[in-house]
């Protein structure tokens, strides 16, 4: 079976109010190229499920935002995203804020098929208070109460990896995989881009299979896009862009505001925009960040 | 004792203090001041602790702060993503120390959202984060770089990002004695919560520094012991080792002004 698609196929299977998840953590390794072909097309009215970074502040700033679940968004370097926070100060998104691990469990109880997963996680907070979603519950098994943790069924999750091939099996080759995994097995269709496209025989080594976190039947169409990742990193082929983010976030204080960003550099493919950040050789040139 | 430190190199040493005993828990210190806190508690009175690079893996030896050179090789020893750290926190073998924005008389604290309504905040920051499960499963404690009644609030946070000793808020089934809230060091004093039904309790004060001045700053009721001693000095050793954890000297872009230790 042969998965490959073009960005713009993947969003042609999309739709207005479809609940949307997007693997990575903050500023790493994000579907950006995926993003940015969401920022050309009309699609609205998205709910996202992200350990959030530029990927939800643009889809907030362009307006396709209706709900959020998260429980940070953050450029890392930069703690706080600049138009993220515009969107929740001016009361344009509606929220489901919960803890990190509280996403993690919502991710595997739709994967797992199960309506909730029980957690002390988010009692005594506004977690509980501000999500009238989220119930608190007794247990069969002690007098406490619990949080049940809903379900977080996705329509569709993005994902960005380093290697896949045409049948959809996904390598992850830097230090984390964050919850990708989980992304992947709780939507109802899953797409990936991968900075690069190899043949099923590069996974015939131990090494390699070994950093494959999902079964090819969870992925459903398979984007080979070089640097799509970038300005968020893909360790280790590349860091993420420190001066595109601060670039960007200057904007959110310019009277421009995302539309100067998007007339700069978003254009009509994703070959404009590598052309307006300086090229794939450049992305690839990025150092890796030290922590 | 060393007479040659600043406010950042006290501060250090009086919150390594909170990681002392901890035993074989994973010290996660967020930001610079809580990071060599951590690393200098793991070099030298508490070994067992456990510490990640920030990134993925655990290590048996902590990184210096910053660029370490080409040829540093850090000393993992095991692989530790986010979604295992989950496994971690809800085992309760950790100890964290982080910087909220708001932190009230409780011990709840604050990250997410300043006035405003919850729908249409004035101030939007990072959100929850970990803060949720953190407080729930293990113990936590706090570093403010600025101590003022903006941060030590009347009141109750504006959005309770953790929990604390709030009977009001306690689940089913819990008791105030199943949340361990450690300590607190600012760029004043060492605080705890160790005051009559944990009432928030003045601790130590860092050198010149008077109890009025805390009491200025602080926008709740703290319980102010008979004889408040002076947070102690770092000593030598313990000046080289931060030394040697922060060879960039990211400290001293901690606290306003960068001032000495001792303000007498």
């Amino acid at each position: 079976m042969d998965k490959q698609m073009t960005a713009a196929e993947v969003v042609g299977q999309l739709q207005d109010g479809m609940t949307i998840g997007i693997g990575g953590w903050g500023p790493r390794r994000k579907p950006m190229a995926l993003v940015r072909e969401i920022l050309r097309s009309e699609l609205k009215d998205l709910t996202l499920v992200s350990y959030g970074g530029a990927d939800v502040g643009m889809l907030c700033a362009a307006g396709k935002v209706k709900k959020l679940v998260f429980a940070f968004v953050s450029l890392d370097f930069m703690p706080l995203e600049p138009f993220f926070r515009q969107a929740r100060q001016s009361g344009a998104i509606e929220v489901m804020e919960i803890d990190e691990g509280m996403l993690l469990l919502g991710l595997r109880a739709a994967a797992w098929g199960v309506p909730y997963i029980p957690t002390q996680v988010g009692l005594g907070t506004d977690i509980v208070r501000k999500n009238p979603d989220i119930k608190v519950i007794d247990s069969p098994y002690d007098d406490k109460e619990w949080v049940a943790m809903p379900a977080l069924k996705l329509d569709a999750s993005l994902i960005h990896v380093d290697r896949a091939d045409a049948r959809g099996v996904c390598q992850i080759a830097g230090p984390d995989h964050y919850m990708d995994d989980w992304y992947a097995r709780a939507a109802a269709k899953t797409y990936v881009s991968c900075d690069e496209l190899v043949d099923s025989d590069y996974f015939s080594a131990p090494e390699q299979a070994r950093l494959v976190y999902w079964e090819r039947s969870a992925t459903t169409g398979v984007v080979p896009i070089a640097g799509g990742a970038h300005p968020s990193s893909c360790n280790p082929q590349y860091g993420f862009d420190v001066a595109h983010f601060k670039a960007y976030s200057a904007f959110a204080k310019d009277e421009a505001g995302f539309q100067g960003y998007v007339d700069k550099y978003l254009g009509a493919s994703e070959a404009d925009y590598q052309a307006a950040v300086g090229g794939l050789d450049a992305i690839r040139s990025l150092p890796l960040p030290t922590y | 004792m060393s007479n040659d430190y600043s406010l950042a190199e006290l501060c250090i040493c009086a919150a390594a203090e909170a990681f002392r005993d901890d035993g074989e828990v994973l010290a996660t210190g967020i930001g610079v001041i809580p990071r060599l806190a951590a690393s200098l508690a793991m070099k030298t009175f508490s070994p067992d602790l456990m510490m990640t690079d920030s990134e993925a893996w655990m290590l048996s030896e902590p990184n210096p702060i910053g660029d370490r050179g080409e040829g540093f090789v850090q000393k993992n020893e095991s692989w530790m993503g986010f979604s295992r750290i989950f496994d971690n926190v809800w085992s309760g073998k950790r100890h964290a120390m982080l910087g909220p924005t708001q932190v009230d008389r409780f011990g709840q604290s604050n990250t997410s959202a300043l006035g405003g309504s919850y729908e249409q905040p004035k101030v939007m920051m990072l959100g929850a984060r970990g803060f949720p499960g953190n407080s729930i499963s293990h113990p936590n404690s706090f570093f403010v770089p600025g101590h003022s009644s903006r941060v030590f609030i009347d009141g109750e946070c504006d959005f309770v990002s953790s929990i604390g000793y709030n009977p009001a808020r306690l689940p089913k089934g819990h008791s105030l004695e199943d949340i361990d809230i450690r300590r607190i060091v600012t760029d004043l004093c060492v605080m705890d919560f160790g005051g009559p039904d944990h009432q928030p309790r003045l601790v130590s004060l860092h050198p010149g520094v008077g109890v009025e001045q805390v009491v200025e700053n602080t926008g709740f009721e703290l319980y102010i012991p008979a004889e408040v001693p002076t947070t102690a000095a770092p000593t030598a050793e313990q000046l080289g080792v931060i030394a040697e954890m922060d060879p960039h000297n990211q400290r001293a872009q901690q606290i306003k002004d960068n001032p000495p230790g001792d303000r007498s």
